[in-house]
């Protein structure tokens, strides 16, 4: 499979990662080498393979259901790039 | 007084237990030599204040009969590793001057047992490259040169072209190569720590997946990412594994299982043992140093009392092309999080969607904007099945075929680290990712399967520059490796590097 250039634009929307005209030709031909590279894998006949889920099978650790850490709103907010008090602070969302 | 920095762990423990030094001394020998050192770019971050400050504390420790396992071993820290109260970026500048406010899980352990911190480590950004030229700071060198009267060669036969420590832990094994650290962290998600051991004659490990807890280490692709250490021999990778390794509740991933003495395996006899070799590792256009190295390294074996088997693992091929679907996938989702809103760089918008696009197309570089697009569109609708849910299932036949070699008999299984030794900075991948992408060729195949394996130097390619074996264990059985690995060492002598050219 490969991508078309307006493919690309959709894509770096999704990822949310603005992209300038000219890098977009240059992202398609990239993203088609890695695409070619794993198209390889269609080769295999994987009809009755189970995908993995879990590298080592284990039973998943659980905990007691109780707060262990907070009251710390100060450390949470101290590397934001804006902040009011003890609120992130960005561009209005809702009009 | 005798070069402190060219000590081994074990050696160094071993001189501060008989106080023929002070853990004082030590580290300052280690800063002394980082300033030196500065032209290979191993560093992004020193922090002498604070390793003198912990040297100091170990120093008390010891006088009070209190020393624990790594008391007073000054340690480099991969900048992939959260450091409370100290700069972490993952060499991105999207985390900027982000700062902990905690300490990672395995970074604790080491300073619970006695380690000092000197600083922290180049890789590549979010450990994405085999060569460590994608880190947001200068790419950090090799201390090794070629050598030879190839074209490029200067005054003494010695080509002056800066070579890559690997990646994506390069500086973790640029550093411990040329005696900046005693040894140091690193992690692996698909050959992180292996392949940059083998570019620099230096010992790293990838243990188990789950043997090592991940809390606070900046997530790349979670089930495949595992940390350990980088190190001068078997020896003192042992002792650091020993340290790294352990449960912890706040990775559900990480296992409660008890942690053995590792050091204690080293030096163990492997009769009896049986080692595989893997017929699809024999790939078209190995170089032939590479195959003499293998079989070289197989003889040792079978000469220590080890009987050699021919095995296949016929999915071997598909590792790397399901490991590009799989690792993306992860790491579009993991990086994610990087947004300018709570921490790290931020590029104002017109709006919320605007704010995070030219953020993250600023804060991300070149190879992460590519593994981010490429894992976002294989998660994508109408693409999922076709692609990731085809590489986990390829994923599952790689792991049954060492399931397979293992439930026959094999022990651990012997294969080449690296396909070549190391190359120029900028001689590879410029014009196709996948170029680059090559370099875990023979490393990969672990991750996918989540099992451990090791990386040890065992020869000199014709230009004079280290090469790798790889030997790869049952889950949970890195005691094995210790002991085969150290059969390896024992035969083949460790690989200092010997000209000192930076200072």
């Amino acid at each position: 499979m490969s991508v078309d250039q307006a493919t690309v634009r959709r894509i770096a929307h999704l990822a949310r990662i603005a992209v300038t005209d000219e890098e977009v030709p240059h992202l398609q031909g990239e993203l088609n080498a890695i695409l070619a590279f794993v198209d390889q894998l269609n080769e295999v006949d994987v009809t009755h393979v189970e995908p993995m889920t879990s590298v080592t099978p284990m039973a998943m650790k659980k905990r007691q259901d109780v707060v262990t850490d907070g009251g710390i709103p100060d450390l949470i907010v101290a590397n934001a790039p804006e902040r009011e008090g003890h609120f992130f602070a960005v561009p209005k969302v809702v009009e | 007084m005798t070069d402190l920095t060219r000590m081994t762990i074990a050696e160094a423990r071993d001189g501060l237990t008989k106080k023929s030094f002070s853990a004082a001394d030590l580290t300052q020998a280690y800063l002394a030599a980082m300033e030196k050192g500065r032209k290979l770019n191993a560093y992004v971050l020193e922090t002498p204040e604070k390793a003198l400050a912990m040297a100091a504390a170990s120093d008390a420790r010891i006088a009070k009969g209190e020393a624990g396992p790594l008391e007073g071993i000054p340690l480099g820290v991969k900048d992939l590793f959260c450091t409370e109260g100290v700069r972490t970026t993952a060499c991105s500048n999207i985390l900027g001057n982000f700062i902990p406010p905690y300490e990672s899980t395995v970074t604790s352990h080491l300073w619970r047992d006695g380690a000092v911190m000197l600083g922290k480590l180049n890789n590549d950004e979010f450990a994405m490259g085999s060569s460590n030229e994608t880190s947001c700071f200068p790419a950090p060198i090799n201390p090794w040169r070629r050598q030879g009267s190839n074209a490029g060669a200067g005054p003494g036969g010695i080509d002056a072209t800066p070579l890559v420590p690997g990646g994506s832990s390069g500086g973790s094994s640029a550093a411990v190569a040329a005696m900046l650290c005693a040894g140091a962290t690193a992690t692996d998600t698909g050959g992180s720590i292996r392949q940059p051991a083998a570019l620099t004659g230096t010992v790293g490990i990838k243990p188990t997946y789950g043997r090592v807890s991940r809390w606070g280490i900046v997530a790349f692709a979670s089930s495949l990412d595992q940390a350990g250490p980088i190190a001068r021999d078997v020896t003192d990778a042992a002792m650091l594994l020993r340290s790294f390794a352990g449960a912890d509740a706040k990775d559900t991933t990480c296992v409660d299982r008890p942690v053995p003495d590792y050091a204690a395996a080293v030096g163990k006899s492997i009769k009896g043992m049986t080692i595989g070799i893997p017929r699809e590792y024999r790939i078209d256009g190995m170089p032939a140093e590479i195959q003499k190295l293998w079989d070289e390294g197989a003889q040792i074996l079978k000469e220590a009392g080890a009987t050699l088997v021919e095995i296949s693992l016929p999915h071997t091929k598909y590792a790397l092309p399901a490991y590009y679907i799989v690792a993306p996938a992860e790491a579009s989702s993991n990086l994610a999080r990087y947004d300018g809103v709570r921490y790290g760089l931020r590029e104002p918008g017109k709006d919320i969607v605007d704010l995070y696009e030219k953020t993250r197309a600023r804060g991300f570089g070149k190879e992460v904007r590519r593994r981010i697009m490429i894992g976002t569109y294989v998660l994508s609708a109408g693409y999922y099945d076709a692609y990731y849910v085809r590489a986990q299932k390829l994923r599952t036949l790689i792991k049954q075929d060492f399931e397979q070699a293992y439930a026959a008999g094999v022990d651990a299984i012997l294969t080449p680290a690296t396909p070549s030794a190391a190359f120029g900075i900028g001689e590879k991948g410029s014009a196709d990712p996948v170029e680059m992408y090559l370099q875990d060729i023979f490393t990969v195949t672990v991750n996918m399967a989540g099992l451990p394996g090791i990386a040890l130097p065992a020869g000199l390619d014709p230009q004079g520059l280290p090469l790798g074996l790889q030997l790869i264990g049952r889950a949970f059985d890195e005691e094995t490796l210790f002991s085969v690995a150290s059969v390896i060492e024992k035969a083949k002598g460790r690989f200092p590097v010997s000209d000192r050219w930076w200072g």
